[in-house]
């Protein structure tokens, strides 16, 4: 109930001149934890938009069929991906229409004691591109906007995919394979920190291999409105769906020790931020070169 | 609970005003509802007074300072660009709101406490949106569609306001998409054609509330001091594809993903007019967390989704039940002969039911006969009696001069006797001061809750504002 506290105007965040300022009470998040919505059965989409129908079908044949047999992935570390509570999973990225992330949500589904369903935060992009907008959401994946990691990791305590290299890792060239791009500014720290989720470095080799990109076009790209438009083996001669024309290359995928946060503010220390983030990335480097280096062939592993 | 007790709605004849008005005569503790607009109420008001004041609300700081308003709930504000043109909604947007909140606003000002009824359209409808947009979020981009920049500056002034008069409570309510029966919308609209249009590609996630909802959401503002900003939307975020499955139409996405605006321009000839707000909506669709207001005490008595079933049931209901109930229509004179005409006997309980002109007659004497042994045994100044004819009507201003002071009644056999529904009937005859006598002597004896807040709503009627006790009701 309201108690007259007020606080300064000043909270609004963003640009002061849009914001309309009345003061706001102050309102520990924890409180409002327990206002988040039920969950009526009788639906069969969840507020995110996700239908555990279609990502079911999804599941059942595309998915599975990559992750068997196409792929063959072979997981490890699995047991590093937290039972319950919020969990921040940060991977590497790479491949045109990346395989990877529903590769790491398969095997959290397969390999794990509890299976969970995984969040893959994508690009703004597909919520304004027509066709993309309408399935993304239903198989699961929520836009990287740092309310939306912040609800899903504090307030739902559910899995959440990232890739700090964002599209960045995605257009890279074959040649660039294995090396990992920037990672953004260290939002996905700060975005764990705040909501005390530990964070679990991912290892996926394999991606790059079973969709090389060799290069981009950029007339194509502007003329299409896509994200990007890479020539891959498949894409574009053999149309769109030449984008799910994977190679059969092995997949490996390693979960690595997780990094938990329990101190309160941890993410109003930027210097911090920053370390962490780079840390991530080294550990994934590190064991990204280790993978590779062990493994025999591209195809058979 | 707040000391909100003499309130000031504005857009008294919109749909929110209206209602809000209704809900908030049910409060005894209430004394004097006041509503202002530039046109007539549409809804059946029993104590609301209207005023008639233009539409920029230039003379309303008189009304307030006369009334002594202590709260001004703003229901005017229009989210809806097909009700209206732009340059009026502007008009009433962004000007109105300045004028209202000046009149609200100086060192001696007596309000306290301002309520705004805003909408979510303040955040827009953008690809970088975040799923949830919470209180603290402003909109990641300008706001593109006239009506969007209308709410933000209003807001803005309200902003303003708030940092001027650090002793005003100001509340935004911001709400989301409303369905309802009555309540008719752009989005009630599309959701009443055969087939639901969607843009071909897109399935936007809607956040609704019902207009019972909205209704109790500005109550819950008056009633409780909740300084801030709220947003209002029923729980759950529904697929607009769930949104015509739930209504049991087929959805048609005939909008094409690029050039949609010459595709709805196209649409408007034939009649169905997609404004800009709501292009930007079926293309991203909207969340927002409604936790905060939750957390400040308000229950929904909707989800979104129970809300698209009730209004898929009235739509199939609707067309079979056309024509069944007459709309109200404001007319002053008869409105004026219902609240002050001597030979008007009761608001509420229809003429012919009431008593006799015996019983009439007979409870007058009990009465008397109480005023008048009370006062001599307690020596006191003589109460008069009441008139054997029917009271002059009680009226606002001049109150009457010589009324009884309350005292605790004596038992008066003659009064007992008489049902809940007898005594109620003729409460509106009796002079204010009868009217305490009668509540204190009820209120120690046979207690009845149903004559103690006739008594009490008469008295606030009456305007006369010293006989509601605070602790006179039950």
């Amino acid at each position: 109930m309201a108690d007259g506290q007020r606080t300064p105007l000043s909270i609004r965040e963003g640009k002061p001149a849009l914001g309309a300022g009345a003061p706001l009470p102050a309102l520990r998040r924890e409180e409002l934890r327990e206002h988040l919505p039920g969950v009526e059965p009788e639906r069969q989409l969840t507020d995110w938009g996700r239908s555990e129908r279609i990502e079911g079908l999804m599941d059942q044949t595309l998915v599975e069929f990559f992750y068997r047999y196409w792929f063959r992935a072979e997981v490890e570390g699995i047991e590093n991906v937290p039972a319950n509570g919020g969990g921040l999973l940060v991977s590497n990225h790479s491949g045109a229409l990346p395989p990877d992330a529903a590769m790491i949500a398969k095997a959290v589904k397969e390999e794990h004691s509890h299976p969970r369903p995984v969040n893959i935060t994508v690009e703004h992009f597909f919520k304004g591109y027509p066709g993309f907008s309408m399935l993304i959401p239903k198989i699961g994946c929520v836009a990287a906007h740092p309310a939306n990691v912040q609800r899903l990791l504090f307030d739902e305590e559910q899995l959440v995919l990232v890739f700090p290299e964002g599209r960045k890792g995605t257009e890279k060239l074959y040649k660039d394979r294995y090396r990992l791009r920037r990672f953004g500014r260290g939002g996905f720290v700060e975005a764990a920190m705040r909501a005390k989720a530990p964070i679990v470095p991912i290892c996926v080799v394999g991606a790059e291999e079973a969709a090389p990109v060799f290069a981009q076009m950029n007339l194509m790209k502007r003329l299409t409105g896509l994200l990007y438009f890479p020539i891959t083996p498949t894409f574009p001669h053999l149309g769109l769906l030449g984008m799910l024309g994977y190679l059969p290359a092995k997949f490996k995928v390693r979960f690595l020790e997780p990094i938990r946060f329990e101190e309160e503010g941890m993410y109003e220390d930027k210097a911090l931020v920053q370390t962490v983030a780079n840390e991530v990335r080294a550990r994934i480097q590190e064991n990204l070169w280790d993978m590779v280096s062990r493994r025999k062939s591209v195809w058979f592993g | 609970m707040t000391d909100s007790r003499r309130i000031l709605v504005t857009g008294l004849s919109t749909y929110w005003g209206g209602l809000l008005a209704k809900a908030l005569e049910r409060f005894p503790e209430i004394e004097a509802i006041i509503g202002v607009d530039n046109e007539e109420p549409t809804v059946e008001l029993e104590r609301t007074e209207y005023v008639k004041v233009g539409a920029q609300h230039a003379l309303l700081r008189r009304v307030v300072e006369a009334a002594e308003i202590d709260t001004v709930v703003d229901t005017r504000l229009v989210v809806d660009s097909t009700t209206t043109s732009s340059s009026k909604a502007h008009e009433n947007n962004v000007i109105g709101t300045m004028n209202i909140l000046a009149a609200c606003s100086g060192p001696d000002t007596p309000v306290r406490k301002v309520v705004f009824k805003s909408s979510t359209h303040y955040y827009g409808c953008e690809q970088d949106d975040p799923a949830f947009f919470d209180e603290t979020m402003s909109r990641p981009h300008q706001p593109r569609t006239p009506i969007e920049r209308d709410i933000v500056d209003a807001e803005a002034s309200l902003g303003d306001f708030a940092e001027t008069n650090p002793d005003a409570a100001v509340t935004i309510l911001r709400f989301a998409n409303v369905l309802g029966p009555d309540v008719q919308t752009s989005h009630v609209g599309l959701f009443s054609l055969p087939a639901i249009p969607m843009i071909l590609g897109f399935d936007p996630r809607y956040q609704f509330v019902h207009e019972e909802d909205v209704v109790h959401a500005l109550e819950h503002a008056v009633r409780n001091l909740l300084p801030g900003i709220y947003n209002v939307a029923a729980d759950g975020v529904l697929a607009l594809s769930e949104v015509a499955g739930l209504l049991g139409k087929p959805y048609a996405p005939v909008l094409p993903p690029w050039g949609t605006g010459i595709a709805t321009s196209l649409l408007r000839r034939v009649g169905l007019h997609v404004p800009p707000e709501m292009q930007m909506q079926l293309r991203y669709g909207r969340g927002v967390d409604n936790r905060r207001y939750k957390a400040a005490g308000f229950r929904y008595g909707n989800t979104s989704r129970e809300t698209v079933i009730a209004l898929a049931e009235h739509m199939r209901l609707h067309p079979l039940m056309r024509g069944a109930g007459e709309p109200y229509r404001y007319e002053r004179e008869v409105e004026e002969f219902l609240r002050w005409s001597p030979h008007v006997r009761s608001a509420r309980t229809p003429d012919g039911s009431g008593l006799s002109r015996d019983q009439l007659a007979e409870l007058r004497r009990a009465l008397g006969e109480l005023t008048g042994e009370e006062a001599s045994a307690l020596a006191e100044p003589p109460a008069p009696a009441p008139d054997p004819e029917p009271a002059p009507p009680p009226k606002p201003k001049p109150r009457k001069p010589a009324a009884p002071p309350p005292r605790p009644g004596a038992p008066v056999d003659h009064y007992d006797d008489l049902e809940s529904e007898e005594v109620i009937s003729l409460l509106g005859s009796l002079e204010p001061g009868d009217l305490r006598v009668l509540r204190d002597y009820e209120r120690d004896n046979a207690g009845r809750s149903s004559v103690l807040g006739a008594i009490d709503s008469v008295l606030a009627r009456s305007g006369d504002a010293s006989g509601v006790a605070p602790g006179g009701t039950p």
